[in-house]
């Protein structure tokens, strides 16, 4: 025990296991704000689609050979999240449709690409790092820590100047388009924001993941809570609960992080349900 | 210029035509009811006037000033949102959505009209619950409170007392029958309470295999010549 908390003080004292934190808690603020919107508004199956696809945007920047691929795979990721969206507004069953065959064609495409161009030599070690984030936290360069903070404070100050509106339009879509406020385009803004949230998470979990890191704490906080508003602001604490802890036992047991921190989550799911239950 | 004006309406699902060639318009003031069979295509029509859906022909005009953000609606109870977690509070108060533009936070005036909303429709005492645990008739006084918020010139409701007891629908009644009587409100209501339609409305509108659109007066002699006509019971 003394030689699992000396370790992780040492490894503290690392600038990158630093980097990860500051990183994971951002990251995980963040996912775990349209965490009720996401599961409550059937944008899972978006949020789902949109995670393949940032795969397949990232296995092209790997072909490419671009030194960061955060930028191509932010654009490519918001341009299908709009396109999504768009579709998804016909009808429900055409939209659905569409999400599967962007993101499996995505995720065949973007492995496709990896196996042909072999930008790396080693690919099964490639596909499964941007599949379940491996260790990809602990390199992140500067840059992309730089890119992850702002993007981070940039989707939290529009979430809360858009708080109210985000609910109204959540809760009721009908009613809020029919008293005047543009629902769509609050649509939009959801989409884009889930796109951008989606392209974090994959650097703290990787794709396969960002699901479970994005749904698990809004789950587990509206087990207990009844407002939006604490439901909201519990799920947020969950969340960069659980991904520090996470992020510290990954590196005491030597874990790959990214399944950790959503262990973690999945652990106080259980734990919330079970308050959930007392409390009735 | 009429406040609200719906000129040759045709509605439809894909492929299926449910109305067509409807024309009626409303004044500033009116209270008018919507009565029909069920499925004949009132709430379609409420949503087509509310902009939700596009009609396949004709047209739906604001007169008067009239700005989509001065309209209030009470939707239909369907199970939607069962197990979105949000207090009473939270969804009276979003009903003054509309009031907002781009300012981010509620202020003081628009919490006090969603108080005093929630006195009206005597849910003081539930106002920290959360939204799903309410009963039905519960849920439809929250939806009505929003409206109310929501509500500045017109209000449109689709089947307001559905699920309420007899108490509360009475209230329900009285407290629109104050808004348009004292607060000039106009009126779209839909209802299955013929009694309670020619009581308090001035126009009715009747969809369905007959069409009638004309004041509450009017409707009552057409329905009296169709009960001497021999069909009808009163
Ligand atoms: N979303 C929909 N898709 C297809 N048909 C619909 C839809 N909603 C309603 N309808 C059909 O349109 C008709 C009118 O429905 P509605 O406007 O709800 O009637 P009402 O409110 O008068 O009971 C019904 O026959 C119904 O089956
Ligand atoms: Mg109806």
């Amino acid at each position: 025990m003394a030689d699992l908390l000396s370790k992780v003080g040492l490894y503290l004292s690392y600038p990158f296991v630093q980097y990860a934190l500051i990183v994971g808690v951002l990251i995980s603020l963040c996912s775990s704000l349209l965490g009720v919107t996401l599961v409550l508004k059937r944008f899972s199956f978006i949020g789902d689609g949109l995670s393949h696809v940032a795969f397949g945007a990232m296995s092209i920047a790997a072909v490419l050979k671009l030194s960061n691929d955060m930028p191509l795979t932010l654009l490519i990721t918001i341009i299908c999240a709009v396109l999504l969206l768009r579709t998804g507004q016909n009808t429900k069953i055409k939209g659905d449709a569409s999400i599967a065959m962007i993101s499996v064609g995505a995720l065949a495409v973007g492995y496709l690409l990896m196996n042909i161009f072999e930008p790396s030599g080693n690919i099964s070690g490639d596909v499964c790092s941007t599949l379940f984030g491996s260790t990809s936290i602990l390199t992140l360069s500067e840059l992309d820590v730089w890119l992850c903070v702002i993007l981070s404070i940039i989707v939290a100050a529009v979430f809360i100047f858009f708080y109210n509106k985000i609910f109204s339009v959540t809760f009721d879509e009908s009613f809020a388009e029919a008293t005047g406020t543009r629902a769509s385009l609050y649509n939009l803004l959801i989409a884009v924001v889930i796109a951008v949230i989606i392209v974090l998470a994959m650097n703290l979990v990787g794709s396969l993941l960002i699901s479970a890191l994005v749904i698990f704490p809004a789950l587990s906080a509206m087990r207990v809570f009844k407002s939006f508003k604490s439901v909201t602001v519990c799920s947020a604490a969950l969340s960069v609960g659980c991904s520090l802890s996470g992020i510290l036992l990954s590196v005491a047991f030597e874990t790959p992080v990214g399944s950790t921190i959503v262990a973690v989550d999945i652990a106080v799911f259980f734990v919330f349900m079970l308050l959930g239950k007392l409390k009735r | 210029m009429a406040l609200l004006k719906c000129e040759n309406l045709t509605l439809g699902y894909d492929g299926v035509e449910i109305l067509s060639g409807l024309s009626f318009e409303i004044e500033k003031g009116d209270y008018l009811c919507i009565v029909g069979e069920n499925g004949s295509g009132k709430t379609t029509l409420m949503k087509t006037i509310l902009g939700l859906r596009a009609p396949r022909e004709g047209s739906v005009t604001f007169g008067e000033g009239l700005k989509k953000t001065d309209v209030g609606y009470l939707p239909q109870q369907s199970d939607f949102q069962r197990d979105f977690p949000a207090s009473v509070r939270e969804i009276v108060l979003s009903g003054c959505q509309n009031r907002m533009g781009l300012r981010p936070f509620y202020g003081k005036k628009e919490k006090a009209l969603a108080l005093e909303n929630i006195e009206k429709m005597r849910l003081s005492d539930l106002k920290a619950r959360s939204y799903r645990e309410l009963s039905g008739g519960q849920q439809q006084r929250v939806l009505l409170a929003r409206a109310l918020c929501a509500a500045r010139e017109i209000l449109l409701l689709d089947e307001p007392v559905a699920g309420l007891d007899p108490r509360v629908t009475e209230e329900m009644y009285s407290i629109i029958d104050e808004l348009n009587k004292r607060d000039k409100m106009t009126i779209i209501m839909i209802s299955h309470d013929i009694r309670a339609a020619l009581r308090y409305s001035n126009k009715i509108l009747h969809i369905g295999s007959e069409v009638f659109f004309g004041t509450t007066e009017e409707y009552l002699e057409s329905r009296e010549m169709n009960t001497l006509g021999g069909h009808g019971n009163g």
